[in-house]
């Protein structure tokens, strides 16, 4: 018999990703931010807009932040229209990455329960399911035997402390590796003559009066038609060089793996309340995220204790991780705002463009925010979709509150 | 976990505290007289340095008491704490 | 006897106490004191598990929790997936079987508990090795409070596998007088069998406590505060880089020595040992003095160090300098090495000899086990001479000491482990003085050139068989495409490759694959660095992370004075926030509906009493507390008289709703206001938040007194004569105690505070008593009501009451988006205030639409049922295609016994102009008409309230 090789059948790699390249003097579009927003806007810029005179400037590895950091899940069941459009819109072009990017993505549509477990959270969940059907995302509510059904290990015993009383379920989300992602777009940018520039951390930028019209970078200036800031948990610092704030705070946000186990877990979980998510990654290892640690941070560590809650949380809702192991755990820094919805638009300053704010949310939204940034930075002004999003609805009050929805509460 | 020096009960674990964010942020003295632009800075709109920050805590568990920190949001290093009303305070609007 | 390649004498096993264990379904035995893995290699059994990408076989490479090959997963007593077995105790009954590179959970229960411990200590002590022992006797002998914590079962660290003497008598001998003395102080705290798996901020350190099947708890999570911290973590051996290096039978030398000392266990008969390092010579030597014919040394370096040369001569031992490994015959087990001889600048290959051997020795230097101080933000460094990165650098109370220093003698691990023990100590404002430093072997300071890959002498498809990571099968060839693609990063190629991801985290790969990958890129090591080390040090199970932090633990459960009552009552309970609370009190064979029905029905036409008790309430003292009141809510409260009473509506500062309840002024200077249950704990750190922040003038005082105060209300028509029959010292009628006001009166002989405030519409009195009081005076108006067919009723109940009134539950009918304005209570809002929390917001345009949603009534078309809550509510008969424009939708839906028809209330787009007009609601795949109403559904004009 031929012994278990449950790694041999995980894809390879192509023969090229792409090389770092030293930066010009000038371009046409500067990208602040080598992660997968950063990627996926110069992608998006160059294909759909024709403009492939771009540099990603990156400050450490590209894709080394958030990127590389999160829980890789990926689902649209928003509740705000403005969100449910985003995110709907995302999905879609998650569907279609694959093809388009030529390689393995290993993006697996194995649905996501957000579990309810006061009455309260079922209100709200057959609210946002109902809000997605007629958005056209799909959704569904399930009751507890439902939700036993589609996740069988789920704990979901009325002796619970926190019994689960039923759960949305969005068939179409699911996961994908996020390396693969990054490396998709990058090796996409690099056949495009994109120039990803890695160990270039940008300083300040260039004015005249108020347009932006390049970056300082510790390898020396770049003239820039224009800037775009996709720069995750450090926009505040870059943002701070212009005087320009933003409603952004920075926290810690962590996650851990176990070791690789056979295969348990048929779909992704979500508990605001039992505050975890977890799903099983294609190697075998589980993908816990934890809530956000309350305070600011750019320290890409986060407290003891916070994991500790998560790992209560998860064994409370699946006994059977009991004896599952932590392998490893970190942290990113992740960039909130008041109303847990992102900021992307147009700045005060001529020139300068602003995608940040995604807290908890970003890599989903990775295809999504590059098609809408893109378009915004080709035509200085917002996509349609992301139009609600821009910074006056913090002066006009029109927040997009998805506090409810963000899957860890802020 | 780091270790927050309460003004009152000592160095406790920061479990027992409660985060509040930027330190010296005065409520406006009369809101009604700003512009709208003016009160969203206000409400929604907080310093993020990374670096020193000047920041609030509430001892939760203990003698919940508001008190002032300076800590490096870069390391966590904490460099300081004050009762709230010695803090120098700068109105943001 | 347990095997034939078990000593007759020697070692840490206990003979006397044969284990019979089953491992891959073969029923073996060995001693206690054993490790799955040194039981196996006594019994010759060294494949122990395959290989997660290429099924080859896998055997023991190491002898601790560094080891990457040999993963097993424990079937019995109860399955646990995915443990080196190298670290695996025997004990009587394991049963285990070797792993392919994934673990199994069980379906079954986990019958182990797990707990937690909070220890302060100045010094905490990483590491119970020659350094770390050292350390430990230093600072305690100065008074400090010690923790000394080892993921061993025994003290001694490395002393444990390296046959040393100290002071002319075996080591172990030192380890353990210096064990007895520590453990017979009073302030020192020995933690065996505990690793130490986490260094956090402030050094605050995670350590779990293993505590075997027999005690109470299977394994324990100490939570260590500590002033300082000395980090004596020890060593880890590299492995090296050669074609088919990962054959069963290939070893480190180190965990050669450590099964022939430790175990009396002879991992071989035939011996190649390949070295680029001095320490593997002692295992050579030691090993052939216990019987092991060593058929080479083979030494990559150009020469031999003279101290070991001239031993190895008088033992017969062959040693071939300038010669390498490059390969291995043998397929379950290592049957040969293929050695050449390697030119050190060309890197060019000589002829092929061939040695015949079952055990492959191999040792490429060392690599501290800096984990914990990187995770402290300890710098590292690569350090050319050590050929590994080193602790560099300071960070303030964090000593490392002994080999996680770089050192590599006993003697000195010995001096720096007092070295840092005296210095803890003398942060800590203690005398210490260094303890004389032992006698130990007079062995010169081993030296190593380190020697990143072997040329691989199979030309045809190179560096295919030479694992550069053996937990994740990746090997050079994989490192090699990595960096053709372009990766020029350390942190890119471990992704590529998933080198460092494995189960033991890269410990054995980490150092060596950047040095590949730095020759790969022509680049200095040095810049190249190595992957992030990152918590925990060694797995560790969900389980012991939780602790006791499940099931009913999972979160307090809190109670009100009456629950017992619900209980034998047979309520079933709603959790709101960590309260019980009773949802409905069915009779036998009734359902839900019913149930609420009929307590619906009871309260519209009889009396019914609720707990109220969870309402969150909070004392306001001062003689500021007026002014106080009059800028947290938003209605005016300074006007309010003693003895009455108000509804209360509180904003955040961006205008939106966040908590409602009453004022009652008690006093000149006093006031008790209340809460939603879920909201008191918020509200209370709001106002505090305010009061101790912002108007730091004012004279108030916040006293959280929910838990003080029982609260039952009494509502119906009938109440008021029940009140009578149980309540002295009041006068009910309306005249003397009108709407909104409190009175002070005696039931069942206890003193209660009794108000007239109604929540369903009904005349209604709601009593407080001292909550160890609540029982009894339940049970007494309980009993007065009896004669009125008093119901109790629950919140379900209460729901519909409130509703059919028009009532909003705040974080019902409403979700952080929602104004006082939009629920319909302007007149709730002050407009004689000049300021008051949420005020300015209520002017931003966003705010002054008049297409917010707004909260209005529903009514089901005739025939249609209860609308869920959350339903989404639609403007057209028929759906257009998506996105479809959605109104608002239901946040409160019932069946109502007093209207005879469903109702729900609802926030919709402009609803109070749409009163009137028909809507529908997307339930399922229907729409159902609805008609939009007045929120208020019952007794308009508030008739009802004064009976």
């Amino acid at each position: 018999m031929a012994p278990r090789t449950p790694g041999a059948d995980l894809p390879d790699h192509p023969d090229r990703l792409w090389r770092s390249a030293d930066p010009k003097s000038s371009y046409d579009v500067v990208i602040v931010g080598g992660g997968g927003h950063g990627l996926a806007t110069a992608y998006y810029l160059a294909v759909n807009h024709g403009i492939t005179n771009i540099a990603v400037l990156e400050r450490g590895w590209l894709a080394g932040g958030n990127m590389a950091r999160n829980t890789t899940i990926i689902r649209s069941n928003y509740l705000w229209d403005e969100s449910a459009g985003l995110y709907e819109h995302a999905l879609k072009l998650w569907e279609g990455l694959e093809e388009e990017l030529d390689y393995p993505l290993l993006f697996s549509q194995r649905g996501v329960l957000n579990l309810a477990h006061s009455l309260q959270e079922v209100r709200d969940g057959v609210r946002r399911v109902g809000a997605n059907r007629l958005n056209g995302v799909d959704a569904e509510w399930l009751d507890t035997d439902q939700v036993a059904e589609a996740c069988p290990i789920l704990n979901t015993s009325p002796d619970l402390r926190y019994p689960v009383l039923g759960a949305t379920w969005q068939p179409r989300a699911g996961i994908a590796k996020h390396d693969h992602v990054a490396w998709g777009f990058a090796r996409a940018l690099d056949q495009l003559g994109v120039d990803l520039v890695e160990g270039c951390e940008v300083t300040g930028f260039e004015t005249a009066g108020d347009r932006v019209i390049g970056v300082e970078t510790s390898r020396g200036p770049i003239r820039a038609g224009r800037v775009a800031l996709a720069a995750a948990g450090h926009t505040s610092v870059l943002a701070d060089t212009l005087g320009l704030r933003l409603p952004l705070q920075s926290h810690p946000l962590q996650a851990l793996v176990s070791e690789l186990l056979e295969p348990v877990h048929p779909t992704v979980v979500m508990s605001n309340a039992v505050h975890v998510y977890v799903s099983q990654a294609h190697k075998g290892e589980l993908v816990l995220g934890a809530g956000i640690d309350a305070y600011n941070s750019y320290g890409q560590r986060g407290s003891f204790h916070t994991i500790e809650r998560e790992l209560a949380a998860a064994v409370e809702l699946f006994p059977m991780f009991a004896r599952a192991h932590v392998l490893r755990t970190w942290a990113g820094v992740v960039d909130v705002t008041p109303d847990a919805s992102a900021v992307m638009g147009p700045t005060p300053f001529e020139g300068l463009y602003v995608n940040c704010g995604w807290g908890t949310g970003g890599f989903k939204a990775t295809p999504g925010v590059g098609w809408c940034f893109a378009h915004t930075i080709a035509n200085d002004e917002p996509h349609p979709l992301n139009a609600p999003f821009g910074l006056e609805r913090f002066t006009t009050g029109a927040l997009i509150d998805e506090h409810g929805a963000a899957g860890v509460a802020h | 976990m780091m270790l927050i020096p309460c003004p009152w009960c000592g160095p406790r674990n920061e479990t027992e505290f409660h985060y509040g964010g930027q330190a010296g942020v005065a409520y406006p003295r009369d809101p009604q007289a700003l512009s709208d632009a003016e009160w969203a800075q206000f409400l929604f709109f907080r310093d993020n340095p990374k670096g020193v920050f000047a920041e609030r805590w509430m001892h939760r568990s203990g003698c919940r008491r508001w008190f002032d920190l300076r800590r490096d949001t870069a390391t966590n290093e904490i460099l300081g704490a004050g009762a709230h009303e010695e803090q120098e305070r700068t109105v943001s609007v | 006897m347990s095997g034939p390649f078990r000593l007759a004498d020697g070692g840490r096993i206990d003979r006397e106490r044969p284990v019979s264990f089953r491992f891959d379904g073969r029923d073996l035995q060995g001693f206690a004191g054993d490790t799955l893995a040194s039981a196996l290699l006594a019994q010759g059994v060294h494949q122990v598990a395959t290989g997660i990408r290429y099924g080859r076989p896998r055997g023991v490479l190491a002898a601790g929790p560094e080891e990457p090959n040999a993963l097993v997963q424990i079937e019995k007593p109860f399955p646990e997936p995915m443990l080196t077995a190298t670290t695996v105790e025997l004990r009587e009954g394991l049963e285990a079987v070797g792993l392919p590179g994934q673990g199994r959970l069980s379906p079954d229960p986990d019958p182990a508990r797990y707990d937690a411990v909070h220890e302060h200590c100045d010094v905490l002590v990483v590491g119970a090795g020659p350094a770390g022992l050292s350390a430990a006797l230093a600072a305690a002998r100065s008074g400090a409070r010690v923790v000394l914590a080892d993921a061993d079962t025994e003290f001694g660290g490395g002393l444990l596998g390296s046959g040393e003497m100290l002071d002319h008598a075996p080591a172990l001998e030192w380890v353990e007088r210096a064990r007895a003395e520590l453990a017979r102080r009073s302030e020192v705290r020995l933690l065996p069998r505990t690793t130490v798996t986490g260094h956090y901020d402030a050094n605050y350190l995670i350590a779990v406590e293993d505590r075997g099947p027999d005690a109470f708890t299977r394994q324990r999570t100490w939570h260590i505060r500590a002033h300082e911290v000395v980090l004596a973590t020890g060593a880890h051996e590299r492995p090296l880089v050669f074609a088919d290096n990962d054959r069963p039978g290939t070893m480190l030398a180190g965990a050669a020595r450590t099964y022939l000392h430790r175990y009396a266990v002879l991992p071989g008969r035939r011996a190649v040992v390949f070295t680029t390092d001095d320490g593997a010579y002692a295992a050579a030597l030691d090993l052939c003095g216990a019987g092991v014919e060593i058929a080479a040394v083979v030494d990559a370096r150009p020469e031999a160090p003279p101290f070991w040369a001239k031993r190895c001569a008088e033992q017969g031992i062959p040693v071939r300098t300038g010669h390498a490994v490059v390969g291995t015959t043998g397929e379950e087990h290592v049957t040969g090495a293929r050695v050449a001889a390697l030119d050190p600048d060309t890197g060019a290959l000589g002829p092929e000899e061939h040695h015949a051997c079952d055990l492959l020795l191999v040792s490429g230097g060392w690599n501290p086990a800096v984990h914990l101080y990187s995770q402290a933000r300890g710098p590292l460094a690569y350090d050319e001479a050590a050929g590994a990165f080193l602790p560099s650098g300071s960070v303030p109370g964090v000593h490392p000491a002994g080999a996680a220093a770089g050192l590599r003698t006993t003697a000195q691990c010995l001096s720096s482990g007092a070295v840092a023990g005296v210095q803890a100590a003398s942060r800590l404002g203690l005398e210490a003085t260094a303890a004389p430093r032992p006698e130990t072997d007079p062995h010169p300071v081993p030296k190593g050139r380190p020697l990143w890959r072997v040329p691989d002498p199979d030309a045809g498809d190179p560096g295919r068989t030479q694992f550069v990571d053996l937990a994740r099968d990746a090997t050079v060839a994989d490192v090699e495409k990595a960096v053709g693609a372009g990766l020029s990063s350390v942190e890119h190629i471990k992704r590529f490759t998933t080198i460092g991801t494995g189960h033991d985290q890269g410990r054995t790969s980490g150092t060596v694959s950047s040095g590949i990958i730095a020759g790969l890129l022509g680049a200095d090591l040095a810049e190249v660095g190595t992957t992030t080390f990152r918590a925990p040090y060694s797995p560790v199970s969900f389980a012991a992370l939780a602790g006791r932090e499940r099931g009913e633990l999972y979160d307090p459960i809190r109670v009100t004075a009456m629950h017992d009552w619900h209980v034998e009552q047979g309520a079933p309970f709603e959790n709101v926030g960590q309260w019980k609370r009773p949802w409905y009190y069915p009779r036998p064979g009734e359902s839900m509906e019913a149930a609420v029905l009929r307590e619906c029905r009871a309260v519209r036409t009889g009396v019914g009493m609720q707990d109220v008790s969870t309402l969150g309430k909070i004392d306001v003292q001062g003689p500021d507390a007026a002014e106080f009141l009059d800028l947290v809510y938003t209605n005016m409260m300074s006007t309010l008289k003693l003895g009455r009473i108000r509804y209360g509506l509180m904003c955040h500062a961006d205008g939106m709703v966040f908590d409602d309840g009453t004022v009652m002024r008690t006093g000149e200077h006093r006031y008790l206001i209340s809460t939603t249950s879920g909201g008191a704990a918020g509200v209370l750190e709001h106002l505090e938040d305010w009061l101790q922040t912002e108007w730091t003038h004012l004279r108030v005082h916040l006293t959280s007194v929910t838990e003080q105060w029982a609260t039952i209300a009494l509502a119906g028509p009938r109440s008021r004569e029940v009140l009578e029959r149980a309540c002295t010292g009041i006068d009910l009628d309306n005249a003397d105690f009108p709407f909104m006001s409190w009175r002070n009166g005696t039931i069942a002989g206890r003193r209660a505070r009794v108000c007239r405030i109604s929540f369903s519409g009904e005349l209604a009195f709601e009593i407080n008593v001292p909550w160890w009081h609540g029982r009894q005076v339940w049970d007494a108006l309980y009993a007065a009501g009896e004669p009125f067919g008093i119901t109790p009723y629950g919140t379900e109940t209460m729901h519909v009451l409130r509703a059919e009134k028009g009532f909003p539950i705040v974080g019902q009918d409403t979700d952080g988006t929602v104004t006082p304005q939009d629920l319909g209570m302007g007149w709730a809002v002050s407009k004689k205030k000049a300021d008051f929390i949420g005020a300015r917001s209520f002017s931003r345009p966003d705010n002054t639409r008049t297409d917010r949603k707004q909260l209005v009534g529903l009514i089901p078309a005739a025939g249609e049922g209860v609308l869920p809550e959350g339903t989404q509510i639609v403007e057209t008969r028929v759906l257009p295609r998506p996105p479809v424009p959605m109104l608002g939708h239901v946040t409160s839906s019932y069946r109502s016994a007093a209207l005879g028809t469903p109702f729900a209330l609802a926030l919709v787009k402009g609803g109070r102009d749409r009163i009137g007009q028909t809507v529908y609601g997307h339930v399922g795949d229907r729409l159902v008409p609805v008609e939009i109403t007045d929120p208020v559904f019952y007794d308009k004009e508030g008739a009802r309230r004064d009976g």
